[in-house]
């Protein structure tokens, strides 16, 4: 497939894939079985994608625990959690297709935990009205990348390992393809494509706290934010209420919400079970009114039988806890290391160990803290982003010709909050839906033309840059700096001053950016990846914050001090975040009107 | 926010160094925090000392596998060895993999082992599989699902001595590809017959049982016991197990598959 060029390695196909998490992975496995020539590149080795840390399960109505589970109950929960935000033909079409997602990884070699009658079995999630995440124990996501991944390479996709993409080629019309460089060489490479679907997942790496790793820097948000493509709903940044605080080193770590989901107990450091003060008045009528009603839920699970009990009030959507946590530490409450207390070692050290091994070895061996007799120390870490580009619910194209996005870095499914679960979901029903249709356009499309060499050398020249400046800032400090922000102006409680002050701060370190200088051989070169990802990193902060004060209301994640309540009228809109000229500009735009039918499933 | 409290400066020597060079351990004295590890130090030297130090990590969780490397001759994943549990009073050694080529300082080409992967035959259910055939009982797959926590760390690649220390690399699959091979296997719904494969081209029978790939494996994966063992009887059941032999002889037969096929009672 390589095609001969004058100065750089070119590899030509139908259909490119940027990124090889879950939702690349599967958008491989469409294209290419769709008849594609397909190249699917990932800045890591395969089977590495952050895909591989998730932990708690794939939600999806198979109704094999609750058999009165349905699409249309998953479709409700999900724009509840929501706060009826989301995109609802993206939220429609999710619900009705996980099923037939997980069954098919099932097919494709995967193990899931089985019930008593043999079937997948499925575990509760905050804000999920039945038990419905399929999942192996506490390591779903491995379960599902390496399943993925072994029919990515039966289905005879190329695959590009550790080469990251720094530019989008286009031309008037369309993107036509991609350019980057090999990280163990430094050398370029070139893509031709007739389409190119973004699978490159979020932008957590902008926050000092957090649980994600090197790689969710935003690249594909700003590439196609750069390409001339749309993002949309980018003030809504998911804070998971339980990763570990202690010690220094893994503060951030995830801590699954599994442990949530087999009855785990959240307490302050006056030993009180403060979620019951946090449960919003319209959703109290789904929780357990007290201990022993919570604690008779959690037995009627461990022995797998149904009950009249209500769920523990831990269950909360995950926005709603992260604030809790968060207000409890504030007013005083929180532990020695600024975290609050989850229990499960009043359950059986047995069940603990077969439920949850991860967390169990996790906290053993990071933190020197047997689970099974004692507490976690827990507080808020950044976990999801719930914005990026805005695609059309049924092909995940976005609005740029011949671009897709599929998984984390498209926008719309989760509107306003994600449930735990449904981003697993998510990349299996959307990148099976962007592989296919960007599969289908490619094999309508006319050929794109030569690669432009005016601007693959434009793009070279981006990426010597940082070599050749004589003194300059250094992109750890600088890296450093940029969460510092983040972290303490753009977090989870919000405020209309704040977020003006990170706007001039990032305009700060725009100007700095562009004095980083890169000191090595352009060979493995951990500082000289960082430059490029921190112009990414810079420009999802500047839209996150942007929207966030745009957005004078709190609704899901995002939490405005200065304007606390709902507005109905901003309920009607999205924030849009687009390329004009050489300015980001910020405007918002209608939600799809929600049709009757569907509005009744959520009222009744 | 809290703080941690610096508590010791240590001595760090890593290995620096790319394929055409002439390699060399350099010092580094980091200051260590309670509960730090390795890949936290690695870190601290990129940032402060070594801003082109190539290290390969991802989750930081020990979930996937990146950050292999070799600590004080140990093959380690680095974001879970903490350096307190390091003799002190001496330098922490950090170097590559030995097994595998070298890219840069930390980083190794482990591409072979993607190439071992691929050459296996994948996951081959009936296709005509009544719905009922998918419905297992837990205790079966719990094997299977012991397989599966390979993260792919291929640290038991790394001390395999038949890979470490001969130029064997390409007839020997190496244990990883051995688990693989058994998770495949011993799933409920597969059909596929690897011993040809197994005693051919992956030579199974280089093993010789010395368990120095169960030490290393971050996920406690009982490798040599519960994977190698059971493929290399089932290789010997039907190739050497001369009664076997003898019938195959008479009936013109192949050598059976020694699981019980899908579907069957269990």
């Amino acid at each position: 497939m390589t095609q001969a060029s004058p100065r750089y390695e070119t590899r030509v196909h139908d259909v490119l894939v940027i990124g090889a998490g879950g939702a690349g992975l599967r958008a491989a496995i469409e294209a290419a079985a769709a008849g594609s020539s397909v190249g699917l590149v990932g800045k890591s080795l395969l089977g590495k994608a952050h895909t591989v840390m998730a932990e708690g399960g794939v939600a999806a109505a198979l109704a094999n625990v609750a058999e009165d589970d349905s699409w249309q109950t998953h479709f409700r929960d999900t724009m509840v959690g929501g706060k009826m935000l989301n995109n609802w033909r993206m939220a429609q079409l999710h619900a009705q297709e996980a099923p037939d997602r997980v069954r098919e990884l099932e097919r494709w070699g995967a193990v899931f935990d089985r019930t008593r009658d043999g079937r997948i079995l499925q575990r509760p999630f905050g804000g999920h009205t039945y038990p419905r995440l399929a999942h192996v124990g506490d390591r779903t996501g491995l379960e599902m990348i390496r399943t993925l991944q072994d029919r990515t390479v039966q289905s005879g996709v190329t695959v590009y390992m550790e080469c990251t993409t720094t530019h989008l080629l286009t031309d008037d019309d369309r993107v036509t393809g991609a350019f980057g460089y090999w990280r163990q060489t430094g050398d370029p490479i070139a893509f031709s494509a007739k389409a190119v679907i973004l699978a490159t997942g979020g932008i957590g790496r902008s926050w000092q706290v957090t649980s994600n790793s090197w790689e969710y820097s935003g690249d594909g948000h700003a590439l196609a934010y750069r390409a001339g493509a749309e993002l949309i709903d980018m003030e809504f940044v998911q804070f998971h209420p339980t990763g570990m605080v202690w010690p220094p080193g893994v503060r951030g770590l995830l801590v699954t919400e599994a442990v949530r989901g087999e009855g785990g107990i959240l307490r302050n450091r006056d030993e009180d079970r403060f979620m019951w003060k946090y449960l919003p008045d319209d959703r109290r009528h789904e929780y357990a009114e007290t201990d022993e009603e919570a604690s008779r839920w959690v037995e009627a699970l461990r022995e797998g039988r149904a009950t009249d009990a209500r769920q523990p009030p831990e269950l909360s959507t995950r926005d709603n806890v992260s604030r809790a946590i968060y207000t409890e530490v504030r007013e005083g409450r929180g532990s020695a290391h600024g975290g609050v207390f989850l229990d499960i070692s009043y359950l059986p050290a047995d069940l603990v160990r077969r439920k949850l091994p991860s967390m169990y070895d996790q906290f053993k061996e990071l933190a020197a803290v047997d689970i099974t007799a004692g507490p976690m120390e827990v507080g808020p870490t950044c976990h999801y982003m719930m914005g990026g580009v805005r695609v059309n619910a049924d092909t995940a194209a976005s609005t740029r010709v011949g671009l897709y996005a599929a998984g984390e870095v498209a926008g719309g499914m989760h509107g306003a909050n994600r449930l735990g679960g449904n981003s697993l979901s998510d990349l299996l029903v959307f990148g099976r839906r962007a592989g296919a249709a960007a599969a289908a356009f490619a094999a309508e499309a006319p050929p794109v033309g030569d690669v432009d060499q005016e601007q693959l050398r434009r793009a070279e020249e981006e990426l010597a840059a940082p070599f050749d400046r004589p003194g300059g800032e250094d992109p750890y400090r600088l890296h450093a700096d940029l969460q510092a922000v983040m972290q303490s102006l753009v977090g989870i409680f919000r405020t209309g001053s704040d977020l003006e002050v990170a706007l001039e701060r990032l305009a700060g370190l725009r100007a700095r950016w562009a004095q980083v200088r890169v000191v090595g051989s352009p060979a493995y070169n951990p500082g000289w990846n960082l430059y490029f990802e921190l112009q990414n990193m810079l420009v999802c902060s500047e839209a996150v914050a942007r929207s966030a004060l745009q957005r004078t209301e709190s609704r899901g994640a995002h939490a405005r001090l200065d304007h606390p309540g709902l507005d109905p009228e901003w309920g009607k809109r999205n924030s849009t975040v687009s390329l004009d000229g050489e300015a980001m500009r910020v405007i918002a735009k209608p939600l799809p009107e929600l049709p009757d039918e569907l509005r009744r499933l959520i009222t009744t | 926010m809290p703080y941690a409290r610096v508590i010791a400066f240590r001595h760090f020597q890593v290995y620096r160094g790319g394929p055409e060079d002439e390699g060399e351990f350099v010092e580094y004295s980091v200051p260590v925090e309670e509960g730090m590890v390795v890949l936290d130090a690695l870190h601290w030297i990129q940032a402060h000392d070594a801003p082109d130090l190539a290290v390969r990590w991802n989750c930081k969780a020990a979930k996937c596998g990146s950050c292999s490397a070799e600590v004080n001759g140990m093959p380690r994943l680095t974001c879970k060895t903490r350096i307190s549990d390091l003799p002190a009073g001496a330098p922490i050694r950090v170097e590559p993999m030995r097994t595998f080529p070298l890219v840069k300082d930390l980083v190794t080409d482990v591409s072979w082992n993607y190439e071992v992967n691929n050459r296996i035959e994948p996951f081959s259910p009936p296709a005509d599989a009544p719905e009922e055939a998918w419905r297992w009982q837990q205790e079966d797959i719990e094997r299977v699902q012991e397989f599966r926590k390979c993260i792919e760390c291929f640290l038991c690649q790394d001390i395999c001595h038949v890979l470490r220390n001969h130029e064997t690399k390409n007839p020997f699959l190496g244990p990883r590809y051995l688990v693989r091979v058994a998770g495949l296997d011993m799933h409920p719904m597969d059909q596929a017959d690897r011993t040809r494969y197994l005693k051919d081209e992956g030579n199974v029978g280089y093993c010789n049982i010395t368990k120095c790939c169960t030490e290393v494996c971050p996920e406690h994966i009982k490798i040599t016991d519960n994977a190698i063992i059971p493929l290399k009887e089932r290789v010997a059941d039907s190739y050497y197990d001369p009664v076997q032999a003898a019938w195959r002889l008479v009936t013109g037969s192949r050598p059976r598959d020694t699981r019980r096929p899908a579907g069957e009672d269990r």
